[in-house]
């Protein structure tokens, strides 16, 4: 498994329940060092150790756990840069639902051996989607749950009026309820394209 | 073909329309938001534009003899922001010009502070700018990592060429050093210290007594020897130290006589003194030496002088007697 999403994993626990949770999770874990490096590879089973302990010591389900990440990923200021990159999906809700599906390819421009579960959109009605994502090839199950934070974090962004809806899996892949009510309603985040990108501190995934 | 000029304005929204006399009939919208500094209406274009390539361009004669050629430009204004694009004929003889920002676009979205709307659907330039930041995130965190790795790094190698219990430098970091000089072909000293009645404090006072004299001479030796010399414990109680830069025997001696004071200085262990001395034998590697001298030779040659320290009653320093050498290399000649 890349060592971003390890790490991205690190960050969350450590920024959200701070360094002393976060060590006590990666003893429980069985992990060696006390930190995963952002650009080595990890053993998938060794991140999936830590993400079980953290259910176990914040006695929060794992669902639960991978949409705060999802959420954690777009709000936290330490990934403002993250931010930055999804927004370059469009100019409103619905423009950047529609980008979703270049988000593994983008992905791979920036860090060529990250590969992303493949996403697929598919439009229904007017303003109802339904977003299907495998599990990409390091195996990353509940990478449904990790889309739902970040779609209700990018909303809020937008200012747009969403509800959202995990639905579980069929056929191998996660699926997506988005309802999208309203794309204007609520003053969103400012977006500069010319702003300097956060070099320090942002976590890039 | 005819087509509304608002179609124009969407599929190329950095055109520029020029009347048959090189006057600015309209703009595109991104293009507008570059010339917010001019009433750009009816100007003539080389007011607004200075075209530099292929050559310069002032007439709009030469700009239509230059149709379907690659040009360059900066705008005429402080930014002086460089554009490309190329010129093709517009109606009742006008020209019509579509240009783009190249890979300056990162400054140029900064400067005017442009927006996603700005670019045409087909243009790269959000793809460009997307690119630029996730790419400096990515080796932000590929230089974190490699920050991390080199002073891992040095702390590993710092470890390996350290005595632990004296913080010295151990044989392995003396050989480090040693191989260097002699490599160098420069004029260097070997001196070899052995450490006199320190079996005694060893048997009498024990091996954590033992130790901690180790550690007070240790120190000693950091404090008169200079910076730049190699100070090793490469024994229990031998030491060798490498001195660059030497000047002459007379120094050399001055330095292991001051050692040697210091040395016996007693050492206070758990309320009681121990007292040991040193001595010291000195090799020097001359760089014009007739016969080739390996390190291990030299090494010899110093253990040889430590030797005849030894004999003639210990707590003194000796040389490795060079003149005998001189006379024995004559004789074999």
């Amino acid at each position: 498994m890349h060592g971003l999403i390890a790490r991205t994993l690190q960050c969350f626990l450590q920024d959200t329940y701070g360094q002393i949770a976060w060590q006590e999770i990666a003893t429980m874990g069985g992990l060696d060092s006390q930190d995963f490096e952002a650009m080595l590879d990890y053993d998938t089973g060794s991140v999936q150790n830590v993400l079980s302990a953290a259910e176990r010591y914040l006695q929060k389900p794992r669902d639960v756990i991978l949409e705060d990440i999802g959420t954690y990923l777009i709000t936290h200021p330490n990934n403002e840069g993250l931010r930055r990159l999804m927004r370059y999906g469009g100019g409103d809700f619905i423009d950047f639902l529609h980008s979703l599906e270049d988000l593994p390819g983008r992905a791979r421009l920036a860090v060529a051996d990250f590969d992303l579960p493949e996403i697929e959109l598919r439009d229904c009605n007017a303003g109802q989607f339904l977003l299907h994502s495998g599990c990409g090839q390091s195996g990353m199950p509940g990478f449904g749950h990790v889309l739902v934070g970040v779609l209700r974090a990018m909303a809020d962004d937008y200012g747009a009026l969403v509800i959202l809806d995990h639905q579980g899996r069929r056929d191998g892949s996660e699926i997506v309820d988005i309802t999208v009510i309203e794309t204007d309603f609520a003053q969103g985040r400012e977006f500069d394209l010319g702003a300097l990108p956060p070099l320090h501190g942002g976590q890039a995934t | 073909m005819t087509f509304p000029l608002a179609s124009l304005d969407i599929l190329c929204p950095m055109h520029v329309l020029l009347d048959p006399g090189g006057r600015v009939r309209s703009v595109g919208p991104t293009m507008a938001k570059l010339f917010r500094d001019h009433d750009w209406k009816g100007e003539h274009f080389s007011t607004l534009v200075d075209i530099y390539r292929p050559h310069p361009v002032t007439q709009i004669v030469q700009l239509r003899d230059l149709v379907g050629r690659r040009l360059q430009m900066r705008m005429r204004n402080p930014r002086r922001t460089m554009l490309k694009g190329m010129s093709m004929p517009a109606d009742a003889g006008g020209v019509l010009l579509n240009l783009g920002f190249g890979i300056k676009v990162v400054d140029a979205v900064r400067d005017y502070a442009l927006t996603s709307t700005d670019f045409a659907v087909t243009d790269l330039a959000i793809d460009m700018l997307y690119l630029v930041e996730a790419k400096s995130a990515a080796m932000e965190a590929s230089r974190t990592l490699n920050r991390r790795l080199q002073g891992a790094m040095l702390a590993a190698e710092q470890r390996a060429y350290t005595d632990t219990l004296t913080g010295l430098r151990n044989r392995r970091a003396l050989n480090h050093v040693l191989d260097r000089l002699m490599r160098s072909g420069a004029r260097f000293a070997v001196m070899n210290i052995d450490l006199d009645f320190f079996k005694q404090v060893n048997d009498t006072r024990g091996h954590a007594a033992g130790d901690r004299v180790l550690q007070v001479v240790a120190r000693a030796m950091l404090d008169v020897m200079r910076k730049v010399d190699t100070v090793a414990r490469v024994g229990g109680d031998e030491f060798v130290v490498l001195l660059e830069d030497v000047r002459d025997r007379g120094m050399l001696a001055d330095l292991a006589d001051r050692l040697i004071r210091r040395i016996e200085q007693p050492i206070l262990v758990d309320g009681e003194d121990c007292k040991v001395s040193a001595s010291i034998g000195i090799a020097m590697r001359e760089p014009l030496e007739n016969t080739p001298l390996t390190a291990d030779d030299l090494l010899e040659r110093a253990d040889v002088a430590l030797y005849s320290a030894k004999r003639k009653g210990r707590a003194q320093h000796a040389f490795f007697p060079q003149e005998t050498l001189a006379a024995a290399e004559r004789i074999h000649r």
